[in-house]
């Protein structure tokens, strides 16, 4: 069996692969040099793999692009994956997010993208369509960009059903219940505090939001301050940050097999935005957040860096495997739900996003 | 008379190797030649001018030794014969 761990950063993606159930990794030699990869994919529904990468050409403007053989080539589409109808006068700034659908939608692909927009792909990924109904919607003209941009980053379709929960910052949780036609905010005790009080309707700065395992219905979100989770699919939302050291962070990873378990990677905030006492830890929770439990073997001391919104993932191994990139160019990976850390790559430029899957 | 298009080598792979292409007629605007160059380079255009058309932020466009932001745009006269230069301009890191 492989293993493949794909690192997109801010100039150039890289694959590890591991040929020992992840007990030892290589590194590859880079591709996509001096372009930001702040989305990767790695698509095993048809059988064979398809590497998507949203990137950024320094000067030359953003595109998705696709390798059908594990980097070996890359294709892109003349006109553009990703390109914004005429008629609304808007142009892709950044690919944030690749997300493929269900094994039983397996030519559908999504992508979150900057300005704040949503599109659909029924082609693996060669071209994309505007999601009109989120486009469209009255309350867009109003979400403002956050420190990173504007931007759709989170994209979380329902295997089982036309539900697709998106998170903008700014903006919050959005949902649809019929594949993406018609849009509801669902920020109900999510907080913003970074606007006055009580908190509002939509505006909220929602980092990353997760399934559990249990099913569609329980999410957790781990927000720009607070970390919550919902069991009635975003109709309210409860805070779970008692217990750990910081509530802020970008990343939050539900476990894809076990009901329950999540992990976060909390920073102290907002200025700093550092680990904890520079100590670079995963918290786990196995009761869907009612306790945390900070995991760290491997993971290093003295570490002032940070690990951004999808630079953290799970993997669909037995037992899960967890991974975490950092912005000074670290990547890590455990193959025991983060009981244990190896490192699998150091210097690399910054980590934007990691994605694991096992490819054979 | 054609217009003599050079661009810098990290676009030369979306012209099959080519740093210089000739585009037949001139004495239209800027646009017009792209829009001439992207029916046949159409991943070149893309990284010149983004979907909504407009230059891109760090690219610039030089007609005759002029940086066309500080002439017309995408509107400057292209005469025959003339050289439409593209550059990265001093950015990233």
């Amino acid at each position: 069996m492989t293993d493949l761990l794909a690192i997109g950063t801010r100039k150039g993606l890289w694959l590890a692969r591991s040929d020992d159930d992840r007990r030892t990794w290589t590194l590859g030699e880079p591709h996509l040099l001096a372009q930001e990869v702040a989305a990767v994919s790695v698509d095993t529904r048809r059988g064979r793999p398809r590497v998507l990468a949203g990137v950024q050409y320094g000067h030359w403007g953003p595109t998705v692009v696709r390798s059908d053989d594990l980097g070996a080539s890359w294709q892109e589409t003349d006109s553009g994956a990703v390109r914004f109808p005429a008629d609304t006068g808007a142009a892709l700034a950044r690919v944030w997010q690749l997300r493929p659908d269900t094994t039983d939608r397996p030519d559908v692909v999504w992508a979150g993208c900057e300005p704040h927009s949503l599109w659909r792909s029924t082609d693996g990924g060669c071209r994309f369509e505007l999601v009109r109904g989120l486009w469209d919607h009255p309350h867009r003209p109003t979400w403002a960009p956050g420190g990173g941009g504007g931007a759709v980053h989170t994209v979380v379709p329902d295997p089982a059903s036309d539900r697709v929960v998106v998170a903008m910052s700014t903006g919050g949780v959005y949902v649809s219940e019929d594949g993406g036609r018609e849009w509801a905010p669902h920020n109900t005790g999510i907080s913003a505090v970074f606007l006055p009080e009580p908190p509002p309707e939509y505006g909220q700065c929602v980092h990353k939001v997760a399934v559990d395992a249990a099913g569609p219905d329980r999410m957790y979100a781990q927000n720009h301050f607070g970390v919550f989770r919902t069991d009635d699919g975003g109709q309210a939302w409860t805070s779970i940050a008692e217990g750990l050291p910081a509530d802020f962070g970008f990343p939050v990873v539900a476990s894809p097999s076990t009901p329950g378990t999540a992990w976060v990677v909390p920073l102290v905030a907002d200025v700093q935005r550092v680990p904890p006492q520079g100590r670079l830890r995963v918290q786990r929770t196995r009761d869907a957040g009612a306790s945390w439990t900070e995991l760290g073997a491997g993971l290093p001391d003295a570490a002032w860096t940070a690990v951004l919104r999808d630079a953290c993932c799970a993997d669909d191994a037995d037992p899960t495997g967890l991974y975490v990139g950092t912005r000074d160019g670290c990547v890590y990976a455990s193959a025991d739900e983060g009981e244990t850390f190896t490192l699998v790559a150091e210097h690399l430029p910054d980590v934007l996003v990691v994605r694991a899957a096992r490819v054979d | 008379m054609a217009v003599r298009v050079v661009l810098p080598g990290v676009l030369a792979d979306l012209t099959g190797g080519s740093r210089h292409l000739e585009v037949d007629p001139g004495g239209g605007t800027l646009g017009d030649l792209l829009d001439a160059l992207a029916a046949v380079h159409p991943r070149l255009d893309r990284r010149i001018r983004d979907e909504a058309g407009a230059l891109r932020r760090f690219v610039n466009v030089y007609v005759d030794g002029d940086d066309v932001r500080h002439a017309g745009g995408l509107g400057t006269v292209v005469p025959d014969g003339a050289v439409v230069q593209v550059l990265p301009s001093v950015a990233g890191g």
